[in-house]
């Protein structure tokens, strides 16, 4: 009985093999940190007008890169894309980017979402202002992130763990705006005012505001426009408590970050890959990115997804987001001195 | 002389030098094996960054003493939990006995963090238990006292929850497989049923139960999904930290190389105390278990102990897992979820089939060779349980890419003709991974099973004529039928429940439940991970069941 | 043409010896034994012919053919021996027919069938030959895992401590049976074990091993009566040594007397010497004049062993019939009989074992 079992296994084995990779001409290869959900169907609209397959995997950003450059001239990749700047600028960093050379995309996107050397570019906006409980938090007592650290907040904010890069990439901006010392200032006035010592993700923090445990969360907004769509009552219920607060805007206005792509140097299909980008900077792909993701466009003059126009308009940090990725580490060792857990 | 073995051996070079071929066989793959994991020493070696006296001075000790509090946790919630159930479910008798014996098992279908998520959900602060206590009593946020799911605390439980079965699961065949008499002597020298428990059947279902405890404890420090939702910072969300964060892997490489090393430690003293016993089974004879039969109170007790490790192990996040996939099934489920499956379970069949191979092979050659490379080399081997999966993934990543790119350009110095990346980026590479990680999984229940086999009917084998391999497959395999299908059982399951190398490692356009689930609930979208962690229970629950009734079938009429 | 030649053969364990420059040969069809106290190092020459163990010097033939040599040696399974193991070490998940049967699996089928029904029929189980091991008594299980070592009609058949797990009483009686058994199978066996009444029993030749080194390897009356050194004498039957000197040519002086017999050469008047002095030397007769009184008796059922006192001090044993019952203290009448004069020199090594003159 024992060896049955064992051949049929096998056969299994056997029948695995012709699951290598693709090497068809008319394709793209990605290598993407945006989970799939969140990019498949703009890849499959992509597909259909163009007829390149688009080849997908998703996996952690850094890990993603590392395979990259591990597979050297060979890697079949011929795209990275990331939800985060800091990991675009580390690909170029590590060298294994190229130049995208599409003036259509130098065309439509703001240079401070581009890379300067053209290796990257930003394909939509994550923004991460405050949220506030509508009733407790009157917003005109809310200004700016700086000012957070007052002591009428102690005990009534939430924010999630430093090890999350949007908290980092939160407080490389910091830097860059007001300097090291300051930044760090920052985070320890923000750890005294925390709520609770910070645990779970984005949702959690803006679940734990609506039920009361906290008055103001930070988080992205495309958190809280998922919400709003859930599935589950509770999270709809969640949602509707909370409103968006734009901060700075007298100033260098709200935290954003980008997600994009880099274009890969060794790609085989350098072609079809800037199609690619260049689809999904256009029109069409942009507003489905508010509609479906509930992010922003980086392009400026796209209608905006009714839950998004009703948080209005806000003036985001104008920072070229390279600075982002270059402050990375200094942004976390301020917070592990902060001891923002 | 007419005997076929005799001639056979005539034609042959009459002298063969001793047990070198087998024993460089074994280093061979072990040293393959262990190839990922020397690969992720050897960045470690590399010099880091500026970033150890920053670590040293903010965040090392918490690292240090979380993952101390949270093993030391685990190691009593597992032992507790997966010993107690072991002996009341086959030492004793009481009502749900029979079910409770195969259903103690499908917590250990539960990825951890799937578990951490559920629970979350439902005992958090915002979760439908606090908001209807809150409701039930008017109180308000700090009016009242309620454990923080998302805790050390809560990482212990819930680790516990899903790990306990690997230490039930190995701790309940050694009790099957303990000779009756050795209980009775226990009894008749003046010894009540507790008492024998402790110092008799404890003591000589040890190495199983070290076996099971080592494996929840490697997985509890190679854990990052769970610890890292919960905000726990522990040496292992503390590698993930200094990598992506700080941007330094070679200092990430060196934190998992000390993990590595403190892994080490504790094999080595865990050695070291166990000494020369041994614990094999000195008679030939069995007799067929006499249950304890417990009634009123003490089966009361029984059934409850059981079933809490249940109910909170697997009914309860089960259930909440169920309601989320009710809620979108209609979204969710179609033919692509059917190519999940099929995905899933392909690679669980073939890596538990191949890990379990390996393991057959050097835990034997273990056996066979007490010489001391053989022993480090397979030890060596079997460390890939406690790297987290990631860090595996880029072990496996760097040699595979190496290796591919040299033949690329060796073919195409030679022959012109560009052979690209064979290996890197197929299913080769995540089964790879796999069976580095998982080896240990298959090795310590192999060798567990195999220590229970007395020596001399190797040498029996061998004297009737049988070489080295096929005593494994004439003697070995029939008489350690359990332990394999635990094994294959255990890595399929474990397979299933996998991420990060996975993630990392498959081919373009692969996708597995596990996948699934991971990628919906990390974007905070739990009701949407529903079906594909419920798949993934679903698809361990087959072989829990199968593996249980062979278990208990064993016992008896051919004890081991 | 030997069934196995041991040759100058030692085995060590992590470098420490345990068996040291033995020598041994068994021509096929005898029954050989290797005996000696635990510890000795008989077993690891057993493992050592069987190919599970490697010889540090060296070399281990059969039927002629060289197995074993310090470069090398032939696979266990390989060798066409047939092992009787310790604890049995019966396949747990087998029936005594398929135990049986397991070393006959590349025999025909037919082969297969009458080979298993003759060793059923000659262990006298038949009729449990579907049984599991585990339901079977110690003494089937034995004669089980015997059946099982003669059933590929091995070369030579080497047995571990077979009877030690059975009962004292069965064991000698056992042996026999065994002995019966390949003697009728015509097999040429060798066995281990610590028990001089069970080798007594089963085998021809025996090699009394001591502390690593072969003592003896001789039949078991010359290793009673003509113990070749003091560690044979002593392990071998009881006995008693007296201290002795040489007072002429074949004539030794002792507490007992002068006894004639044939000595070394190399021994000359004046010399010190021991005397072996079995029990069956001394013989219980009132009429004697020389009298010892009594220290300590054992009583054997048939007999009673009594230790005697001489003048110089030393005990002796001799043996008497139980209806001659005497008190300890009693002095008994008794004369010497000695046919084998058994001399060492003072120092332990051997001298001389010869022949005593009447």
């Amino acid at each position: 009985m024992e060896n049955r079992h064992f051949a049929a296994l096998f056969v299994l084995a056997l029948g695995a093999a012709d699951l290598a990779a693709p090497a068809l001409a008319d394709e793209v290869n990605l290598y993407s940190a945006r989970k799939e959900d969140l990019i498949k169907p703009l890849l499959d609209r992509f597909t259909e007008k163009t007829g390149i397959t688009v080849n997908l995997i998703t996996g952690e950003a850094d890990v993603l890169l590392k395979r990259i450059v591990a597979e050297g001239k060979n890697t079949p990749a011929d795209l990275l894309l990331t939800t985060d700047v800091g990991r675009l600028y580390r690909a170029k960093s590590e060298g294994v980017t190229a130049p995208i050379g599409s003036a259509a995309l130098v065309a439509a996107v703001p240079a401070q979402y581009r890379d300067p050397a053209d290796h990257w570019v930003g394909l939509s906006l994550r923004a991460r202002p405050i949220m506030y409980v509508k009733g407790k938090v009157d917003p005109a007592e809310l200004s700016t992130y700086e000012a957070l650290v007052d002591a009428k907040w102690q005990g009534r904010i939430c924010i999630r763990s430093s090890s999350n890069v949007y908290n980092q990439s939160m407080m490389a901006a910091m830097i860059a705006a007001d300097g090291a010392e300051a930044a760090e200032n920052w985070a320890k006035g923000l750890v005294a005012n925390f709520a609770r010592p910070p645990e779970g993700g984005d949702r959690d923090q803006i679940k734990a505001a609506a039920a009361g445990q906290c008055d103001i969360a930070i988080a992205n907004t495309y958190y809280l426009a998922g919400m709003v769509g859930s599935e589950e009552a509770a999270q709809r219920e969640a949602a509707a408590k909370v409103a968006v607060f734009w901060p700075n805007q007298d100033g260098r206005g709200t935290h954003v970050n980008v997600s994009g792509a880099a274009l890969v140097k060794a790609s085989r299909h350098p072609d079809a890959a800037r199609a690619l980008l260049e689809f999904l900077a256009n029109d069409e792909s942009q507003a489905w990115y508010a509609e479906a993701n509930g992010e922003y466009p980086v392009r400026p003059g796209i209608g905006l997804s009714p839950v998004l126009a009703e948080w209005g308009t806000f003036k985001a940090d104008e920072l070229n987001l390279e600075r982002l990725g270059e402050l990375n580490a200094e942004a976390l060792m301020i917070m592990d001195r902060a001891g923002w857990k | 002389m007419t005997d076929a073995t005799w001639v056979v051996a005539r034609r042959r070079p009459a002298l063969l030098p001793r047990a070198t071929l087998w024993q460089g066989a074994v280093l061979a793959v072990a040293a393959l094996i262990a190839l990922p994991v020397l690969v992720v020493i050897g960045v470690a070696l590399a010099p880091a960054g500026d970033v150890w006296r920053h670590l040293g001075e903010t965040v090392l000790a918490d690292y240090v003493t979380n993952s101390l509090i949270l093993m030391a946790g685990v190691a009593i919630g597992t032992f507790v939990g997966g010993v107690g159930c072991a002996w009341l479910a086959s030492m004793c008798d009481f009502p749900g006995r029979r079910i409770f014996e195969w259903a103690l098992l499908l917590p250990m279908a539960l990825p951890a963090y799937i578990i951490a998520y559920t629970y979350t959900g439902l005992l958090e602060f915002a979760g439908p238990v606090q908001t209807g206590l809150r409701d039930l009593f008017g109180w308000q946020a700090g009016d009242y006292w309620f454990p923080r799911v998302r805790s050390l605390g809560g990482a212990v439980v819930m680790l516990s929850l899903v790990l306990y079965p690997y230490v039930y699961l190995l701790a309940r065949a050694a009790f099957l497989s303990q000779s009756i008499c050795v209980l009775d002597v226990s009894r008749t020298l003046g010894n009540g049923p507790w008492r024998t428990f402790f110092t008799v059947a404890l003591p000589l279902a040890r190495p199983a139960i070290v076996a099971g405890m080592s494996l929840a404890l490697m997985e509890t420090l190679a854990d990052y999904g769970t610890v890292q939702y919960f905000g726990v910072a522990t040496f292992t969300t503390g590698i993930f930290r200094t990598w992506y964060g700080l941007d330094d892997m070679n200092a990430a490489a060196q934190l998992a190389t000390i993990l590595l090393a403190f892994v080490v430690a504790l094999v080595a003293i865990e050695r070291l105390s166990r000494r020369s016993a041994r614990f094999h089974h000195t008679t030939g004879r069995h007799q067929d278990i006499r249950r304890f039969r417990l009634k009123g109170v003490k089966a009361a007790a029984a059934f409850l102990f059981c079933f809490v490790a249940l109910a909170f192990g697997f009914l309860v996040p089960a259930g909440q897992l169920a309601w989320w996939s009710v809620l979108v099934a209609e979204k969710e489920v179609d033919g692509r979820f059917l190519t999940l499956v099929w995905h899933s379970v392909e690679l669980g069949a073939i890596a538990a089939v191949l890990s379990v191979m390996l393991a057959l092979f050097l835990g034997y050659a273990r056996r066979l060779f007490r010489t001391r490379p053989v022993r480090v080399a397979v030890d060596v081997a079997g460390l890939g349980y406690a790297v987290p999966g990631t860090i595996i993934a880029i072990g496996v990543v760097i040699p595979f890419a190496f290796l591919d790119n040299r033949l690329d350009a060796f073919m195409e110095a030679t022959f012109g003709i560009s052979t690209g990346l064979l290996l890197s980026g197929t299913i080769v590479a995540v089964v790879s991974a796999y069976l580095v990680r998982f080896l240990a999984v298959s090795l310590q229940t192999v060798n567990a099973g195999l220590d229970r086999i007395r020596p001399s009917l190797d040498d029996a084998g061998r004297s009737l004529g049988l070489g080295p391999a096929e005593v494994v497959r004439r003697i070995h395999v029939p008489m350690l039928e359990g332990s394999l299908l635990t094994a294959l059982l255990l890595v399929f399951v474990d397979v299933l429940k996998e991420l990060p190398a996975t993630l990392i490692l498959r081919p373009f356009n692969f996708n597995t439940l596990a996948v699934r689930a991971f990628e919906m609930a990390s974007d905070e979208r739990l009701a949407s991970a529903g079906p594909a962690a419920l798949t993934i229970v679903a698809a361990g629950i087959v072989p829990v069941v199968l593996l249980s009734r062979s278990i208990t079938r064993t016992r008896g009429t051919r004890p081991a | 043409m030997n069934a196995l030649d041991v040759i100058d053969v030692s085995v060590a364990y992590d470098g420490k010896p345990v068996i040291a420059g033995v020598d041994l040969a068994l021509e096929a069809g005898v029954i050989g034994c290797l005996l000696g106290p635990s510890g000795c190092g008989k077993t690891s020459l057993l493992r050592a012919i069987a190919g599970f163990e490697p010889v540090a010097t060296g070399e281990i033939r059969l039927d002629g053919r060289t197995v074993s040599t310090p470069r090398g040696a032939l696979a266990p399974e390989r060798r066409n021996v047939g092992m009787v193991f310790q604890d049995f070490a019966l396949f747990p998940h087998l029936t005594v027919a398929d135990n049986i049967a397991f070393g006959l699996r590349k025999r025909p089928a037919a082969e297969r069938a009458r080979r298993l029904a003759e060793l059923l029929d000659l262990i006298g189980l038949a009729a449990s030959a579907g049984a599991y091991p585990h339901q079977l008594s110690g003494g089937q299980q034995q004669r089980v895992a015997l059946a099982r070592a003669m059933a590929p009609r091995p070369a030579i058949l080497l047995m571990d401590e077979p009877f030690s797990s059975i009962d004292t009483e069965l064991r000698v009686q056992l042996a026999a049976e065994v002995r019966a058994m390949m003697l009728r199978d015509g097999m040429t066996a060798i066995l281990v074990t610590h028990d001089q009444h069970e080798a007594f029993a089963i085998a021809d030749r025996i090699a009394v091993i001591g502390d690593g080194r072969l003592r003896q390897w001789d039949r078991p009356y010359a290793l009673y009566h003509q113990p070749a050194d003091r560690f044979v004498a002593d392990f071998i039957g009881e006995g008693a040594t007296i201290a002795g000197e040489i007072v002429g040519a074949g004539l030794v002086r002792t507490g007992l007397g002068e006894i004639a017999g044939d000595l070394a050469a190399g021994l000359r008047p004046g010399d010190a010497v021991a005397v072996l002095v079995r029990p069956d030397d001394i013989v219980h007769d009132d009429a004697s004049p020389t009298r010892l009184p009594v220290v300590a008796r054992t009583f054997r059922g048939s007999q009673y062993l009594y230790e005697l006192r001489l003048p110089t001090g030393e005990t002796v044993f001799t043996l008497a019939h139980s209806h001659r019952e005497h008190e300890v203290g009693e002095a008994i009448g008794v004369r010497l009989d000695v046919r084998h004069l058994t001399v060492f020199s003072a120092g332990g090594d051997p001298v001389a074992s010869q022949s005593a003159r009447r």
